[in-house]
């Protein structure tokens, strides 16, 4: 196989180095039960203490605010379904953007109101604080920017708009890559989106906000982290996101300007591209385009030959054959998908390459089809 | 004058290549109706009816008529 490009990052990166030596020591002093007072226990909930003190800090709430879950799709689902549960006085109405995880989406169920976005992916927002000033709303969720297409959300607005209606943010895309705006009253977000371990979710929940937790409230830190905690997971997720958030502003810097870069040339070198999402209010590391005529799944399988991951929003690369609800939202072709992400360890020339090999490949599957 | 495009059971983005061959081929002015039960087509039809400044006249049903303008 050729040189390997990883241009996925969105989905998932290769733990940071910091992380990796964390986990590997933790796993020796960490594995204890860190409920019991001997020794070895004690040893433990110090470290899952200390883990969840700079976790809590980087997303900016207390320790005692911070729940761990066993992912960001955890995270969701139980952090929407208990303050759900909390406010069933008020109503059962779940408001969110057309454009949210699909945890949102599937928790939600039928008692959601959806608001559309506009074809940058942005909700609108009078069309948002209509649907959430409405009697008989729980909630309102809004991701602080979406994960395929990396536009960023109005999040300060937005919470203006909810009043009393506590605003839960999605900010998995954003933990780390950029700033997640203030204003949110419970907040999501998941590990290994910061180069951190598997199976780490973070569920903040601000001091004000009431939830009705459905999950047991056993004695394990009251009910903070149930069940039995993975403390070297935990630890390895803490020690990459202080690691991440000290490179955030260099990387977010080059991460912009390569991302501008991609997008220009895209648009520049490829016929029949759309090349989607907001231009400047983004994240720094991702970017969306569709080229018209070609199979998104070819596409993919292509540069992949040619060493590249990358993943795409187009239906033939999903399990379900159903688009990206994100592009279908947006009004966007969704065919001839690709989403590039860029990691802390992706270089210039790579970016570079990609880009030069790219209107090549789109040439000759168009051709295969006759266009 | 209308030209109808059975793309029943095709998948994207085959019902939109079809629809690009084939909407050169009638005269300005006239329709193209085309029958796509592919749910990508609900989103793909509009967005290359935009990208190609043709008119996307009706869509609904599995069925979108697009107009040709140039």
């Amino acid at each position: 196989m050729s040189e390997r490009t990883y241009l996925d990052a969105a989905s998932a990166e290769p733990m940071h180095p910091a992380a990796r030596e964390m986990l590997l020591s933790a796993v020796d002093s960490g594995w204890a039960d860190p409920v019991r007072l001997h020794h070895e226990g004690r040893t433990a909930r110090l470290l899952l203490d200390n883990a969840r003190a700079v976790l809590a800090d980087a997303v900016g709430v207390r320790p005692d605010e911070l729940y761990l879950t066993t992912s960001g799709t955890a995270a969701i689902q139980a952090g929407l379904t208990a303050v759900r549960a909390a406010r069933s006085r008020v109503g059962a109405t779940i408001v969110h953007s057309a454009v949210e995880h699909s945890a949102v989406l599937h928790t939600a169920g039928e008692a959601a109101v959806e608001v559309g976005v506009d074809r940058l992916g942005r909700v609108g927002l009078a069309a948002f604080t209509d649907a959430v000033r409405r009697p008989g709303v729980a909630v309102a969720a809004l991701q602080s920017a979406n994960h395929e297409v990396g536009t960023r959300q109005p999040i300060e607005a937005a919470a203006a708009a909810a009043g009393d209606v506590p605003l839960f943010v999605d900010a998995s895309a954003s933990v780390a890559h950029d700033v997640v705006p203030a204003g949110w009253s419970v907040l999501a977000a998941s590990a290994h989106k910061w180069g951190g371990p598997a199976g780490v979710g973070l569920l903040a929940v601000k001091k004000g906000t009431r939830i009705a937790p459905a999950w047991p409230m056993d004695e394990r830190e009251d009910g903070l982290s149930p069940g039995f905690p993975n403390v070297p997971n935990a630890l390895a997720a803490a020690a990459a996101l202080q690691a991440r958030l000290a490179e955030a502003e260099e990387l977010g810097k080059q991460h912009r300007a390569w991302i501008d870069e991609v997008r220009r040339r895209v648009a520049a070198d490829i016929p029949d591209v759309e090349v989607v999402g907001d231009a400047d209010d983004r994240l720094p590391h991702i970017l969306t385009f569709s080229c018209l005529y070609v199979d998104g799944e070819a596409l993919v399988t292509a540069l992949d030959a040619e060493g590249f991951a990358v993943s795409s929003g187009s239906a033939c690369t999903s399990s379900t054959l159903r688009p990206s609800h994100v592009l279908a939202a947006m009004g966007v072709l969704t065919h001839g998908n690709v989403r590039v992400s860029l990691g802390r360890d992706t270089t210039h020339d790579e970016v570079q390459r990609f880009c030069a090999v790219l209107p090549g490949l789109v040439q000759r599957i168009r051709a295969e089809v006759g266009m | 004058m209308n030209v109808d495009l059975d793309c029943r059971g095709l998948l994207c983005p085959l019902p939109v290549i079809k629809l690009a061959k084939t909407l050169p081929t009638v005269a300005v002015g006239d329709t193209v109706t085309v029958l796509a039960d592919d749910p990508a087509a609900a989103t793909d039809i509009p967005a290359w009816c935009r990208m190609r400044s043709q008119e996307l006249v009706s869509a609904g049903e599995n069925q979108y008529v697009v107009r040709r303008v140039s």
